[in-house]
């Protein structure tokens, strides 16, 4: 295939979304401005201007019409997607990571870095259908892990709120009381940082990769460990096709391979994985620094990777793709 | 004239003529056979361009005819693959808004922008291959990358003995080469040099050679061993520099030191000079090689440096 080389942000990808219908994908990076762009081609259509820190995280309604996002200068903003406009912004004591909108677009969660004396915390708000009557005003502040939480996501029907973070231990909330459900356990559960998750297109399981080499595969409700996917590099990003059973891990490189790379560029991949047998189905190369964010498109037959070294790659599957065999 | 293209009946005999599948009836049409009487008149006619329309596998054929230099009638077949990127099955509300107009930075963008491209390089989704395999490179047509990794073998050139292709630097199997002896001995020194204080005050110099764990005497049997695989060439010419001896004896191993006797009047070669190989094998080799050997229109001779029965 030939990826489609996007360069519009100066610094390293953080996060990369694909709206519900699949045309548009977000990108955040540590630049101030997330952008929009056409899937299908990688045309860029806007960026959002306004933020003064490195975007973290970005969420889009399923109409498309609302963009949120999370910054490392304490706010979380709200746009009007088509025009850029800013619509709300809420401040926080410390900068934001993660950001997630509700099934229906009526809450969003929202987790907070820990900062000073405050400690990381996740937070959830009403967002009112007419932006004038935002409010700042939280309905649930959850406190508890230690360490910064990398993302909190809402789990089947809002219910419960799914967290993972630093401290490497994946946690179950009740969404209306804010208390603890559940908690991975500690001896199959990841040993460093999980930086990443994502969940299923249907919800009912999500896959979380982290600084330990290893993704792994919870189901939602019990908080069980279904399967472990093992790399040779720290695992930065994750993402799971709509379409077929494949997981792909995004990821770095060890500190102490630094300095003995070989002499090829481009050589950062993205490794896909058979969901269930968790062996290795190949890996795409290309990107110059360490994978940072993946996304797949809703539809499947395309994904994207952004990676440290500031490019998105939106990649559109050979027909072969489809075919795949172990 | 030479190459002129003879019309027989039933059939039409071009001089290029690989891949077309009706040589009858596409160009036939054109012409009225029956009204031809001599040939030479409508050599100068060509038969219109053709194109084959983009058929299901994206292929388009443009077949067009000229005369190339020799005065020849030339049939050109161009074969193209149209591919189209994505197939973009857009709902409503995604066509509405590919009409979006632009914000934010993309303002004043035109389509043509640089900011996204197609990438030049086909990437394909590489299968893992199983320990033992040779693993293959990525299909990376016209790109430099290419050549780097099929020609990865002549590039990678390892500074220590200067063997091409084999490995790098870092990885060199020579490891232990008498130019960076000095280093060399310098290193565990480094990491041993907060135990030097053993034996004299603290913050009292010690030589590197007197220090913990200096390798001293190893570094000296290296070099001893060295001069013991010593080359004597002589009958070399005037312009003959030390460069060029290693040249010519680094084909048969790792060589240490070159020597080049100079005078020093006309900085011209004595005529003379030494090569220290690492291996004697290597050494021996080169002896049985290069001695008798015809270098700068002087036949050299190529011994051991002092007289050794082996």
């Amino acid at each position: 295939m030939r990826p489609i080389l996007m360069k519009g942000h100066e610094r390293p990808l953080t996060f990369l979304k694909y709206n519900r219908d699949g045309d548009l994908l977000f990108s955040c990076a540590k630049d101030h401005t997330p952008t929009v762009w056409f899937a299908d081609n990688g045309e860029r259509l806007g960026t959002y201007r306004g933020h003064n820190g490195a975007v973290w995280s970005c969420d889009v309604s399923r109409d498309s019409m609302r963009l949120i996002t999370g910054s490392a200068d304490q706010t979380v903003k709200l746009w009007n997607v088509q025009t850029g406009a800013q619509l709300y912004t809420f401040n926080f004591g410390s900068p934001a990571r993660s950001v997630d909108f509700s099934v229906g677009d009526k809450l969003a969660v929202i987790t907070t870095d820990p900062f000073m004396e405050l400690t990381s915390a996740i937070h959830v708000k009403r967002i009112a259908r007419d932006p004038t009557e935002q409010t700042e005003e939280s309905e649930l502040v959850i406190k508890g892990p230690q360490g910064r939480i990398n993302r909190a996501v809402w789990g089947p029907l809002n219910r419960t709120i799914v967290s993972a973070g630093e401290d490497a231990v994946i946690r179950i909330w009740d969404s209306e009381t804010g208390k603890l459900l559940r908690e991975a356990d500690k001896e199959s559960g990841h040993k460093k940082t999980i930086t990443s998750l994502t969940k299923s297109a249907d919800g009912s399981h999500f896959l979380t990769g982290s600084l330990d080499k290893s993704a792994k595969l919870w189901d939602t409700r019990s908080l069980t460990l279904i399967k472990t996917y093992v790399t040779e590099r720290p695992v930065n990003a994750v993402a799971m096709s709509p379409l077929l059973d494949h997981v792909v891990l995004g990821g770095g490189q060890d500190a102490s391979a630094v300095t003995t790379t070989d002499h090829r560029a481009g050589k950062f991949e993205a490794k896909f994985f058979d969901k269930i047998l968790q062996e290795e189905i190949g890996g795409v190369k290309g990107h110059f620094g360490p994978i940072n964010a993946l996304a797949f498109n809703p539809d499947g037959k395309s994904f994207s990777s952004g990676g440290e070294d500031g490019y998105v790659r939106l990649h559109h599957f050979d027909p072969d793709y489809f075919n795949i065999k172990i | 004239m030479y190459g002129v293209v003879h019309f027989t009946t039933g059939s039409l005999n071009m001089p290029i003529d690989k891949s077309d599948p009706n040589p009858n009836q596409s160009k036939a049409s054109k012409f009225r056979w029956g009204e031809l009487e001599e040939d030479d008149n409508l050599d100068f006619l060509l038969p219109p361009k053709e194109v084959i329309g983009t058929d299901e596998n994206g292929i388009k054929k443009v077949i067009e005819y000229k005369f190339n230099d020799e005065g020849n009638k030339v049939k050109i077949t161009t074969t193209t693959r149209v591919r189209k990127l994505a197939k973009a099955r857009l709902n409503r509300r995604a066509v509405e808004r590919r009409n979006w107009e632009k914000f934010g930075d993309a303002v004043h963008e035109d389509v043509g922008s640089h900011l996204t491209m197609v990438s030049t390089e086909e990437i394909i989704l590489e299968r893992p291959r199983a320990p033992g395999m040779k693993a293959e490179e990525i299909k990376v047509p016209g790109d430099s990358l290419a050549q780097l990794s099929k020609g990865g073998a002549v590039l990678m050139v390892c500074r220590t003995c200067g063997k091409k292709g084999d490995h790098w630097t870092s990885k060199c199997p020579y490891k232990d080469l008498a130019a960076p002896v000095e280093t060399f001995v310098d290193k565990p020194v480094a990491s041993e040099a907060s135990v030097a204080a053993s034996g004299s005050g603290k913050g009292a110099y010690v030589p590197p050679s007197m220090r913990a764990g200096a390798e001293r005497t190893a570094g000296s049997d290296m070099r001893r061993r060295n001069d013991e695989n010593s080359v004597r060439v002589t009958n070399l010419s005037e312009d003959t520099r030390e460069p060029d001896l290693l040249e010519l004896f680094r084909p048969f191993g790792a060589v240490t030191r070159v020597y080049v006797a100079m005078d020093q009047k006309t900085g011209t070669s004595r005529g003379f000079g030494f090569v220290n190989f690492v291996n004697r094998e290597d050494a021996q080799r080169a002896i049985n090689k290069l001695n008798g050997y015809g270098y700068d229109n002087l036949i050299l001779r190529v011994e051991w440096a002092t007289p050794r029965a082996n």
